[in-house]
C-alpha cells in the first residue's frame, strides 16, 4: 500500500536577505548576486509528502523546472528523504511565466506514470503568484486543494485536508489523485540526514555531467551516465526533446506576461486612509485602488 | 539564519588543519567500507567533505532550532510524571531533530547504523550543542555510553542495544556516583548478585545521575560481596524498566534540560558487560576519560556563547558617549578571553586528536591480533599515544572547564547590571557553566590525575623537537619566552622532586601542571601563528601571560607558600 507523491519545488533568490549590493540603482533586484535558496513553502510541501510517506507509506518524488544550478535544490530533496528526484532543464524553457511552468510540468508529471497527490508550496517568494499550482491541476484535470494546513486523513482513496481560510479553516475532502498547494504552517520541514547527505552529495544531472565533459575532453557522456545510473547517482533529467511539448507553448514564446515596468516602490507609513467596512465602503476603497493603479 | 559551525571561524580553522588523516586511514580500514555503505567515503577527501557537510547540518540546527529554545528549557526544566521523567519540550524536539538527521550515533561502527566518525569530530558537534543549549550536552554527548558497550561488550551486547543508540530510540546514562561515593567510586554499594537461574540483578541507589530516566543504563556496581574496594565492582547493563524508581529529580543551579536524578534499584535485571572486576579499574576509567572529553567540549561550547554574548553586548551598549566595546579596560577584557576560548580549542582539539589516535591503534592491534598479523610496531605507537592522551585528557579538563568559569564570569561582568537579570543569556551561561569544573571528576582530581604525566615530565621529547625548529620574526621571540617558562618548569619540579614530600607534591603540582599546559599550548599557538598570521596576537598574549605565570607560579613553590599547611587547624579558625 502507500501513496505516490510527487512535490513540485522551486530554487529562489533568496529574498529574505537582500543586502545594499544586491539592489541595482533603479530598484531592481540584481538575481545573480542574490544566493539561491529552497523555496520555503516548497519545502513544507515536500517535509510534508515526507511526513505522509512517514505515515501510510509509498514514495516521494521531487519535481523542479529551472536552469542547471537547480540541480542543487534536487540534492537538498534526496538529503531529506525524497526517493526519487527529476530535474526539467532546457534553454528553450527560459522565460517561462505561470502559463508556459504549469504547462510543461504538467506535460513531465503526465510522464511519470501513475501518482495519488501531488504537492507544492503555496507561491513561491520571488514571484508571489501563488498560480503555478493550481494551474498545474487545471491542466491535468485533478482536483486542487489550496492553502493546505493538515492533511486530516487518508483512506480508501479520499484525502482530507484542512486548509486555511480567513478567521479559520474548513475541511475538504477529495477523491485521488489531488494537488494539494501548502502554507508555510504546515509543517517545520526536517534537517537534512546526516547518512543521505554522505550518500547523495556526489548525485548529479545530466548537465552537470555535461559540464564534467566539457572540462575533461577524456569523458564522455554516455559512460559517465552509465557510471553514475550505476552507482545510483544518476538525478534524472528532462529535456525538452523528452517531453511532447508544443514548442510554441513553452518558454518565452509561451508566456503572455509580460513585464510592463518595475518601479522601485518606498513604502512610507504617514499616511492612510480608512474606510467603513460596508458595501459603499468596499467600494469606495477598491475604487481608489484601481485609480493609484494598484488594481487593473 | 546563524550556523554554529560556518559562522565560527576559529572552529574552522582546527576543522581545516586538524591533521587526522591516519586516524580516519584506520577507521576506514583503508576506504574499503563504502562497498558495502553507500554513505562510507572513497578517500581521506572524501572523509572530510562528509565531516564538514555533516557539521554544517549541526550547525545549522544548533543555530537555529537548538539555541532558540535553550532559555525556555532552562525556564522549564523537566518534571516527574507517574514515575518517570518527562523533558522540557525544546528538549524533547531538539532530540527529535538530531535523531532524525542520523546524529544520535557518530562515532558508532557502520555496521550498527552509526556514522563511523573519529571522535575529534564528534567532539566539534558536541562543542556547537553545548554553545546552543548546554544542558543538551548531557544528552547528547552521552553517545559514549554506546562506545563502551561497543568496547567491551559481546556481539550480541551490541546488537541488542548499539543500533538503537545509532537511530535515536535509546539515551544512555552512566550510573556510578552513590551518596557515599563520589570521587571516590572505589566505595560504590550497589549490590549485584545473580538470582537462582544465574542471572544478574541490581539492588541499591545511584544518586546524582544524568539523563537517569534514559532507556538504557551503565551501572558500577559491587559484584563481590564483602569485598570493599574498586576491584569488587563490575559494570552492567540494563534497561531503564519499572524496577528502576527515579525518585527525585535534583533543583539544580544551572543545566537545568540536564535530569539529574536520585534511582533505585529494585531487583533490576542486568547483563554484565565485559569481565567481572573491571568495572571500575577498566571500564569506569575509559568511560570517564571519554566523558571527560565531553565535558570540556561542553565548557568550550559555552564559553564561545558567553564570548559572543559579551561582543555584542558591549558593541551595542553606549556609555560616556561611546560603546563600551572601545573603553580600553573592556577591550582588554574581550581580549583576554577570546585568547583563551582560541588557546582553549587548540589545547582541545590537540587532546582530541590524541585520544583519537590512541583509540584506533587500540582497534587495529585487536584486529592485527586477531588477523594473525604482527603488531609491535603499532604496540609502540599505542604506548606512546596512550601515554600523552592520559596526561591531556585531565589537563584539557582542567583548564577549559575553569577557563568557562572565567569567561563567562567576565562575560556577565561586561554585561554590568544588566548581566545580572535574567533578561539576558549570560546568567543562564554562568549558572551552566559551574557545573563543568564539578563534574566528571573534580578540577582538584584532574591536577591529581595529570600529576605523574607532569612530574615524569613525559612531553619533555615533544617539546625539545618543538625548540629544535626555527620561527620566524616575532615569532623567534616567543619561542624564547617558551624556552624561558621550560627552564622555570624544570627547576621547579626538580625543587619539588627534591623535597620528597608527598603532601608537598601534591599541593604544588596543580601550579607545575599549569606551566606544563602553557608550555604545550604555547607551542600549539605558535604553529598555528605561522598558518595564519593573526594567530600570531594570540599566541603574543598566551604566551607572555604565561610566562609571567610560570614565575609566578615557581615563585610559590620555591618559596615554601605551602609549608603552612602544617599550621592549617591555626589558620583555619
Amino acid at each position: 500500500m502507500g501513496y505516490r507523491s510527487i512535490v513540485l519545488v522551486k530554487q529562489v533568490p533568496d529574498t529574505a536577505n537582500i543586502s545594499g549590493q544586491v539592489m541595482r540603482p533603479d530598484g531592481t533586484v540584481n538575481r545573480a548576486k542574490l544566493p539561491a535558496v529552497f523555496n520555503p513553502e516548497d519545502k513544507v510541501a515536500l517535509e510534508l509528502a515526507l511526513q505522509t510517506k512517514d505515515q501510510y507509506g509509498g514514495t516521494v518524488t521531487a519535481v523542479t523546472m529551472g536552469p542547471p544550478k537547480a540541480s542543487d535544490l534536487l540534492r537538498e530533496c534526496l538529503y531529506m528523504g525524497a526517493d526519487e528526484v527529476l530535474l526539467i532543464s532546457d534553454r528553450k524553457f527560459a522565460g517561462a511565466d505561470t502559463l508556459a511552468t504549469s504547462y510543461v510540468l504538467a506535460e513531465a508529471i503526465n510522464k511519470l506514470g501513475k501518482y495519488d497527490i501531488i504537492f507544492a508550496g503555496r507561491q513561491a517568494i520571488d514571484g508571489d503568484t501563488a498560480q503555478v499550482g493550481p494551474q498545474t491541476a487545471e491542466k491535468l484535470g485533478v482536483p486542487q486543494i489550496t492553502y493546505a494546513e493538515k492533511i486530516v486523513e487518508i483512506k480508501k482513496n479520499k484525502i482530507t485536508v484542512r486548509r486555511r481560510i480567513d478567521g479559520g479553516f474548513e475541511e475538504l475532502r477529495s477523491p485521488l489523485p489531488v494537488l494539494i498547494t501548502v502554507i508555510k504552517d504546515a509543517a517545520f520541514p526536517r534537517t537534512f540526514r546526516a547518512k543521505r547527505v554522505m550518500a547523495y552529495k556526489n548525485a548529479r544531472t545530466l548537465m552537470e555531467l555535461e559540464k564534467m565533459t566539457e572540462a575533461n575532453s577524456l569523458l564522455y557522456i554516455d559512460d559517465l551516465l552509465q557510471e553514475y545510473k550505476s552507482k545510483n547517482l544518476y538525478m534524472p533529467t528532462f529535456t525538452v526533446d523528452d517531453l511532447d511539448v508544443d514548442l510554441t507553448r513553452i518558454g518565452l514564446r509561451g508566456s503572455p506576461t509580460k513585464v510592463h515596468k518595475v518601479e522601485s516602490v518606498v513604502l512610507a507609513g504617514s499616511e492612510h486612509e480608512q474606510f467603513e467596512p460596508t458595501k459603499e465602503g468596499l467600494n469606495e476603497l477598491i475604487e481608489k485602488l484601481m485609480q493609484d493603479h494598484i488594481f487593473g | 539564519m546563524p550556523n554554529f559551525f560556518t559562522d565560527n571561524k576559529d572552529l574552522l580553522f582546527q576543522f581545516e588543519n586538524l591533521p587526522l588523516q591516519d586516524v580516519v586511514d584506520m577507521m576506514e580500514k583503508n576506504y574499503t567500507q563504502c562497498k558495502e555503505y553507500n554513505y562510507a567515503p572513497a578517500d581521506y577527501t572524501d572523509a572530510k567533505d562528509n565531516y564538514f557537510k555533516v557539521l554544517e547540518i549541526i550547525g545549522d540546527l544548533t543555530g537555529n532550532f537548538i539555541a532558540p529554545r535553550a532559555a525556555e528549557v532552562d525556564e522549564q526544566g523537566n518534571r516527574m510524571e507517574n514515575g518517570k521523567v518527562v523533558y522540557a519540550q525544546g528538549t524533547a524536539e531538539s532530540l527529535k531533530q538530531l535523531a532524525e538527521a542520523d546524529l544520535m550515533g557518530m562515532e558508532l561502527p557502520y555496521k550498527y547504523g552509526g556514522l563511523n566518525f573519529p571522535k575529534s569530530i564528534y567532539m566539534m558537534a558536541v562543542e556547537m550543542v553545548s554553545r546552543a543549549d548546554a544542558s543538551l550536552m548531557n544528552i547528547f554527548g552521552l553517545q559514549d555510553i554506546a562506545e563502551t558497550i561497543y568496547k567491551f561488550g559481546t556481539e550480541d551486547q551490541r546488537k541488542e542495544f548499539i543500533p538503537h543508540f545509532a537511530d535515536g530510540k535509546y539515551t544512555g546514562a552512566m550510573a556510578l556516583t552513590e551518596p557515599d561515593a563520589g570521587s571516590d567510586l572505589q566505595a560504590v554499594k550497589l549490590q549485584a548478585y545473580q538470582d537462582e537461574d544465574g542471572n544478574w540483578r541490581l539492588r541499591g541507589v545511584k544518586r546524582f545521575i544524568t539523563n537517569g530516566g534514559a532507556p538504557v543504563l551503565l551501572v558500577l556496581a559491587r559484584s563481590e560481596a564483602g569485598t570493599k574496594d574498586g576491584r569488587g565492582l563490575s559494570m552492567f547493563a540494563c534497561y531503564g524498566d519499572d524496577t528502576v524508581k527515579v525518585r527525585r529529580i535534583e533543583n539544580k543551579l544551572g543545566i537545568h534540560g540536564s535530569p539529574t536524578c536520585e534511582l533505585q534499584f529494585n531487583d533490576t535485571p542486568a547483563q554484565l558487560i565485559g569481565k567481572r572486576k573491571f568495572g571500575l579499574i577498566k571500564y569506569v576509567m575509559d568511560l570517564m576519560n571519554s566523558a571527560r572529553l565531553g565535558v570540556s567540549a561542553q565548557a568550550l561550547g559555552i564559553s564561545q556563547a558567553a564570548y559572543e554574548e559579551a561582543v555584542k553586548y558591549a558593541r551595542e551598549r553606549e556609555q560616556f558617549g561611546k560603546p563600551i566595546y572601545n573603553i580600553p579596560v573592556v577591550s582588554n577584557m574581550l581580549i583576554d578571553m577570546r585568547v583563551m576560548l582560541e588557546a582553549n580549542r587548540s589545547l582541545f582539539y590537540a587532546t582530541s586528536r590524541w585520544v583519537d589516535i590512541r583509540n584506533r591503534l587500540e582497534e587495529t592491534i585487536e584486529w592485527l591480533k586477531e588477523q594473525g598479523k604482527p603488531y609491535s610496531e603499532e604496540q609502540e605507537r599505542y604506548k606512546e599515544a596512550n601515554k600523552i592522551a592520559a596526561l591531556l585528557t585531565p589537563i584539557t579538563k582542567y583548564t577549559l572547564t575553569e577557563g568557562a568559569n572565567k569567561i563567562s564570569y567576565d562575560a556577565l561582568q561586561i554585561h554590568g547590571g544588566a548581566g545580572y537579570m535574567k533578561e539576558f543569556p549570560i546568567e543562564r551561561l554562568v549558572r551552566d557553566a559551574r557545573i563543568t569544573n564539578i563534574y566528571e571528576g573534580t578540577s582538584q582530581m584532574q591536577i591529581v590525575a595529570a600529576t605523574g604525566g607532569t612530574m615524569n615530565d613525559i612531553l619533555a621529547e615533544h617539546f625539545t623537537e618543538k625548540e629544535k625548529k626555527k620561527r620566524k620574526g616575532s615569532l623567534e621571540r616567543l619561542a624564547g619566552y617558551l624556552k624561558e617558562i621550560r627552564e622555570i618548569f624544570d627547576e621547579s619540579r626538580k625543587y619539588v622532586l627534591d623535597k620528597e614530600d608527598t603532601d608537598f607534591q601534591e599541593v604544588a603540582a596543580r601550579e607545575l601542571v599549569e606551566m606544563y599546559t602553557s608550555l604545550f599550548v604555547g607551542y600549539l599557538l605558535l604553529d598555528e601563528s605561522e598558518i595564519n598570521p593573526r594567530k600570531v596576537f594570540v599566541a603574543n598574549r598566551y604566551i607572555v601571560g604565561g610566562l609571567a605565570q610560570a614565575r609566578r607560579n615557581a615563585e610559590e613553590i620555591k618559596n615554601e607558600q605551602f609549608s603552612d599547611l602544617l599550621h592549617a587547624d591555626e589558620i583555619l579558625i
